[in-house]
Protein backbone atom coordinates (compact mmCIF):
# COMPACT_ATOMS: atom_id res chain seq x y z
CA UNK A 1 0.00 0.00 0.00
CA UNK A 2 1.51 3.34 -1.08
CA UNK A 3 1.53 5.82 1.84
CA UNK A 4 1.50 8.91 -0.44
CA UNK A 5 -2.31 9.26 -0.81
CA UNK A 6 -2.56 9.20 3.00
CA UNK A 7 0.30 11.69 3.41
CA UNK A 8 -1.18 14.09 0.85
CA UNK A 9 -4.68 13.80 2.35
CA UNK A 10 -3.28 14.53 5.84
CA UNK A 11 -1.41 17.63 4.56
CA UNK A 12 -4.51 18.83 2.68
CA UNK A 13 -6.70 18.49 5.80
CA UNK A 14 -4.14 20.22 8.04
CA UNK A 15 -3.41 23.10 5.66
CA UNK A 16 -7.06 23.51 4.62
CA UNK A 17 -8.21 23.57 8.25
CA UNK A 18 -5.50 26.03 9.29
CA UNK A 19 -6.08 28.31 6.30
CA UNK A 20 -9.86 28.22 6.77
CA UNK A 21 -9.53 29.01 10.47
CA UNK A 22 -7.13 31.89 9.81
CA UNK A 23 -9.21 33.44 7.01
CA UNK A 24 -12.52 33.08 8.89
CA UNK A 25 -11.00 34.67 12.03
CA UNK A 26 -9.45 37.50 9.99
CA UNK A 27 -12.71 38.24 8.13
CA UNK A 28 -14.73 38.24 11.38
CA UNK A 29 -12.19 40.58 13.01
CA UNK A 30 -12.21 43.01 10.08
CA UNK A 31 -16.03 43.08 9.99
CA UNK A 32 -16.38 43.63 13.75
CA UNK A 33 -13.66 46.32 13.98
CA UNK A 34 -15.04 48.19 10.95
CA UNK A 35 -18.55 48.10 12.43
CA UNK A 36 -17.23 49.37 15.79
CA UNK A 37 -15.30 52.20 14.05
CA UNK A 38 -18.33 53.13 11.93
CA UNK A 39 -20.53 53.32 15.04
CA UNK A 40 -17.94 55.48 16.84
CA UNK A 41 -17.70 57.87 13.86
CA UNK A 42 -21.50 58.08 13.75
CA UNK A 43 -21.78 56.57 10.26
CA UNK B 1 -1.03 39.72 33.24
CA UNK B 2 -2.80 42.46 35.18
CA UNK B 3 -1.07 44.99 32.89
CA UNK B 4 -3.45 43.79 30.16
CA UNK B 5 -6.58 44.11 32.33
CA UNK B 6 -7.24 47.31 30.39
CA UNK B 7 -8.65 46.32 26.93
CA UNK B 8 -7.24 49.52 25.32
CA UNK B 9 -3.73 48.63 26.51
CA UNK B 10 -4.21 45.04 25.31
CA UNK B 11 -5.34 46.27 21.87
CA UNK B 12 -2.30 48.56 21.55
CA UNK B 13 -0.13 45.45 21.86
CA UNK B 14 -2.39 43.03 19.95
CA UNK B 15 -2.79 45.16 16.80
CA UNK B 16 0.86 45.14 15.68
CA UNK B 17 1.44 41.63 17.05
CA UNK B 18 -1.38 39.89 15.13
CA UNK B 19 0.06 40.17 11.56
CA UNK B 20 3.64 39.58 12.74
CA UNK B 21 2.73 36.32 14.50
CA UNK B 22 0.52 35.27 11.59
CA UNK B 23 3.02 35.86 8.79
CA UNK B 24 5.95 34.59 10.87
CA UNK B 25 4.03 31.40 11.63
CA UNK B 26 2.97 30.94 8.00
CA UNK B 27 6.60 31.30 6.83
CA UNK B 28 7.90 28.75 9.33
CA UNK B 29 5.09 26.31 8.51
CA UNK B 30 5.78 26.61 4.76
CA UNK B 31 9.51 25.98 5.25
CA UNK B 32 8.99 23.05 7.63
CA UNK B 33 6.31 21.38 5.51
CA UNK B 34 8.28 21.69 2.24
CA UNK B 35 11.24 20.09 4.05
CA UNK B 36 9.02 17.49 5.72
CA UNK B 37 7.21 16.57 2.52
CA UNK B 38 10.11 16.53 0.03
CA UNK B 39 13.50 16.66 1.76
CA UNK B 40 13.31 14.83 5.10
CA UNK B 41 14.41 11.19 4.96
CA UNK B 42 11.78 8.42 5.13
CA UNK B 43 11.69 6.37 8.35
CA UNK B 44 13.51 3.03 8.24
CA UNK B 45 10.38 1.25 9.47
CA UNK B 46 7.38 3.42 8.48
CA UNK B 47 8.74 4.70 5.17
CA UNK B 48 7.14 7.88 3.76
CA UNK B 49 4.06 7.75 6.00
CA UNK B 50 6.26 9.25 8.74
CA UNK B 51 5.93 12.62 6.92
CA UNK B 52 2.49 12.99 8.57
CA UNK B 53 4.49 13.54 11.78
CA UNK B 54 5.24 17.17 10.81
CA UNK B 55 1.57 18.14 10.97
CA UNK B 56 0.13 15.56 13.36
CA UNK B 57 2.41 16.31 16.33
CA UNK B 58 2.04 20.14 16.18
CA UNK B 59 -1.77 19.69 15.93
CA UNK B 60 -1.74 17.40 19.00
CA UNK B 61 0.47 19.86 20.90
CA UNK B 62 -1.84 22.78 20.06
CA UNK B 63 -4.97 20.82 20.96
CA UNK B 64 -3.53 20.13 24.43
CA UNK B 65 -1.85 23.53 24.90
CA UNK B 66 -5.11 25.18 23.82
CA UNK B 67 -7.02 23.48 26.63
CA UNK B 68 -4.26 24.40 29.11
CA UNK B 69 -4.87 27.99 27.95
CA UNK B 70 -8.65 27.62 28.41
CA UNK B 71 -8.06 26.31 31.96
CA UNK B 72 -5.54 29.08 32.79
CA UNK B 73 -8.00 31.70 31.51
CA UNK B 74 -10.74 30.10 33.63
CA UNK B 75 -8.51 30.26 36.72
CA UNK B 76 -7.68 33.92 36.07
CA UNK B 77 -11.35 34.70 35.60
CA UNK B 78 -12.46 32.93 38.79
CA UNK B 79 -9.61 33.96 41.11
CA UNK B 80 -8.47 37.38 39.88
CA UNK B 81 -11.60 38.36 37.91
CA UNK B 82 -9.35 39.44 35.04
CA UNK B 83 -11.64 41.26 32.57
CA UNK B 84 -10.02 39.72 29.48
CA UNK B 85 -9.75 36.15 30.83
CA UNK B 86 -13.23 35.08 29.69
CA UNK B 87 -12.63 36.64 26.26
CA UNK B 88 -9.29 34.79 26.00
CA UNK B 89 -10.82 31.44 27.01
CA UNK B 90 -13.54 31.72 24.38
CA UNK B 91 -11.01 32.89 21.76
CA UNK B 92 -8.78 29.85 22.37
CA UNK B 93 -11.59 27.27 22.26
CA UNK B 94 -12.39 27.25 18.51
CA UNK B 95 -8.75 27.06 17.24
CA UNK B 96 -8.08 24.45 19.96
CA UNK B 97 -11.00 22.36 18.72
CA UNK B 98 -9.90 22.73 15.08
CA UNK B 99 -6.35 21.53 15.85
CA UNK B 100 -7.67 18.64 17.98
CA UNK B 101 -9.85 17.59 15.03
CA UNK B 102 -6.84 17.92 12.66
CA UNK B 103 -4.80 15.77 15.08
CA UNK B 104 -7.48 13.05 15.10
CA UNK B 105 -7.95 13.13 11.29
CA UNK B 106 -4.21 13.08 10.47
CA UNK B 107 -3.64 10.38 13.13
CA UNK B 108 -6.29 8.25 11.49
CA UNK B 109 -4.66 8.79 8.07
CA UNK B 110 -1.30 7.82 9.59
CA UNK B 111 -2.77 4.75 11.29
CA UNK B 112 -4.24 3.18 8.15
CA UNK B 113 -0.95 2.54 6.24
CA UNK B 114 1.08 2.01 9.46
CA UNK B 115 -1.19 -0.09 11.70
CA UNK B 116 -3.70 -1.29 9.10
CA UNK B 117 -6.62 0.42 10.86
CA UNK B 118 -8.22 3.88 10.78
CA UNK B 119 -9.11 3.86 14.46
CA UNK B 120 -8.41 1.95 17.66
CA UNK B 121 -10.01 2.64 21.05
CA UNK B 122 -6.64 2.94 22.79
CA UNK B 123 -5.83 5.37 25.60
CA UNK B 124 -4.21 8.14 23.53
CA UNK B 125 -6.78 8.24 20.73
CA UNK B 126 -9.78 7.95 23.05
CA UNK B 127 -8.53 10.69 25.40
CA UNK B 128 -7.89 13.00 22.39
CA UNK B 129 -11.44 12.33 21.19
CA UNK B 130 -12.68 13.21 24.71
CA UNK B 131 -10.68 16.47 24.41
CA UNK B 132 -12.55 17.30 21.17
CA UNK B 133 -15.89 16.68 22.93
CA UNK B 134 -14.74 18.88 25.84
CA UNK B 135 -13.96 21.71 23.39
CA UNK B 136 -17.38 21.36 21.75
CA UNK B 137 -19.06 21.37 25.18
CA UNK B 138 -17.06 24.44 26.25
CA UNK B 139 -17.93 26.37 23.06
CA UNK B 140 -21.64 25.53 23.46
CA UNK B 141 -21.67 26.38 27.19
CA UNK B 142 -19.75 29.66 26.81
CA UNK B 143 -22.02 30.71 23.91
CA UNK B 144 -25.21 29.87 25.82
CA UNK B 145 -23.97 31.67 28.94
CA UNK B 146 -23.07 34.75 26.93
CA UNK B 147 -26.46 34.80 25.15
CA UNK B 148 -28.20 34.78 28.55
CA UNK B 149 -26.06 37.65 29.82
CA UNK B 150 -24.02 35.47 32.20
CA UNK B 151 -20.50 36.30 33.37
CA UNK B 152 -18.93 33.10 31.99
CA UNK B 153 -18.25 31.50 35.40
CA UNK B 154 -19.78 28.15 34.43
CA UNK B 155 -17.62 27.92 31.31
CA UNK B 156 -14.56 28.87 33.39
CA UNK B 157 -15.29 26.05 35.89
CA UNK B 158 -15.87 23.65 32.97
CA UNK B 159 -12.47 24.67 31.54
CA UNK B 160 -10.73 23.98 34.84
CA UNK B 161 -12.44 20.61 35.41
CA UNK B 162 -11.70 19.55 31.82
CA UNK B 163 -7.97 20.08 32.43
CA UNK B 164 -8.04 16.73 34.30
CA UNK B 165 -8.00 15.14 30.83
CA UNK B 166 -4.57 16.65 29.95
CA UNK B 167 -2.41 14.37 32.18
CA UNK B 168 -4.52 11.42 31.00
CA UNK B 169 -3.64 12.25 27.36
CA UNK B 170 0.03 12.81 28.21
CA UNK B 171 0.55 9.62 30.24
CA UNK B 172 -1.88 7.42 28.29
CA UNK B 173 0.95 5.85 26.25
CA UNK B 174 2.67 4.82 29.50
CA UNK B 175 -0.42 3.68 31.42
CA UNK B 176 -1.97 1.65 28.57
CA UNK B 177 0.46 0.11 26.11
CA UNK B 178 -1.54 -0.40 22.93
CA UNK B 179 -1.12 0.66 19.30
CA UNK B 180 -0.05 4.29 19.74
CA UNK B 181 3.71 4.68 20.02
CA UNK B 182 5.36 6.03 23.17
CA UNK B 183 6.76 9.52 23.65
CA UNK B 184 9.69 10.37 21.31
CA UNK B 185 10.43 13.88 22.61
CA UNK B 186 10.73 15.00 26.23
CA UNK B 187 12.27 17.90 28.06
CA UNK B 188 15.95 17.90 27.06
CA UNK B 189 15.88 14.50 25.36
CA UNK B 190 14.73 13.02 22.05
CA UNK B 191 14.90 9.58 20.46
CA UNK B 192 14.45 11.11 16.98
CA UNK B 193 17.21 11.73 14.49
CA UNK B 194 18.11 15.41 14.06
CA UNK B 195 17.11 15.35 10.38
CA UNK B 196 13.52 14.72 11.53
CA UNK B 197 13.61 16.57 14.85
CA UNK B 198 14.47 20.05 13.50
CA UNK B 199 11.71 20.31 10.88
CA UNK B 200 9.28 19.03 13.51
CA UNK B 201 10.34 21.74 15.99
CA UNK B 202 10.16 24.45 13.28
CA UNK B 203 6.71 23.22 12.24
CA UNK B 204 5.51 23.19 15.88
CA UNK B 205 6.82 26.74 16.39
CA UNK B 206 5.19 27.94 13.14
CA UNK B 207 1.78 26.45 13.97
CA UNK B 208 2.06 27.86 17.53
CA UNK B 209 2.71 31.40 16.23
CA UNK B 210 -0.21 31.12 13.81
CA UNK B 211 -2.41 29.78 16.64
CA UNK B 212 -1.45 32.80 18.78
CA UNK B 213 -2.29 35.14 15.89
CA UNK B 214 -5.72 33.50 15.44
CA UNK B 215 -6.40 33.80 19.20
CA UNK B 216 -5.51 37.52 19.08
CA UNK B 217 -7.82 38.00 16.05
CA UNK B 218 -10.69 36.30 17.88
CA UNK B 219 -10.06 38.36 21.03
CA UNK B 220 -10.08 41.57 18.96
CA UNK B 221 -13.35 40.42 17.33
CA UNK B 222 -14.95 39.79 20.74
CA UNK B 223 -13.78 43.17 22.09
CA UNK B 224 -15.09 45.02 19.01
CA UNK B 225 -18.47 43.27 19.37
CA UNK B 226 -18.59 44.20 23.08
CA UNK B 227 -17.89 47.81 22.09
CA UNK B 228 -20.71 47.74 19.51
CA UNK B 229 -23.18 46.25 22.02
CA UNK B 230 -22.23 48.84 24.67
CA UNK B 231 -22.65 51.74 22.20
CA UNK B 232 -26.00 50.43 20.95
CA UNK B 233 -27.20 50.11 24.58
CA UNK B 234 -26.07 53.69 25.31
CA UNK B 235 -27.80 54.96 22.15
CA UNK B 236 -31.03 53.13 23.05
CA UNK B 237 -31.03 54.50 26.62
Amino acid sequence: MSPWPFVLAAYAIALGGTLGLGLASFAAMRRAERAADALRDGR
Amino acid sequence: MHIFANPARFLRLARPLTPRLGWGGAGLIAAALVYGLFLAPPDYLQGDSVRILYIHVPAAWLGMAGWAGVAAAGLMQLVWRHPLAGVAGRAIAVPGAVFTAICLATGSLWGRPTWGTWWEWDGRMTSMLVLLFLYIGFIALAGAERDRGGDGRLAAIFGLVGAANLPIIHYSVLWWRTLHQGQSIGLGRSSMDESMLWPLLVSALGFSLLFASVVLMRMRTALARQKIEARLRRMAA
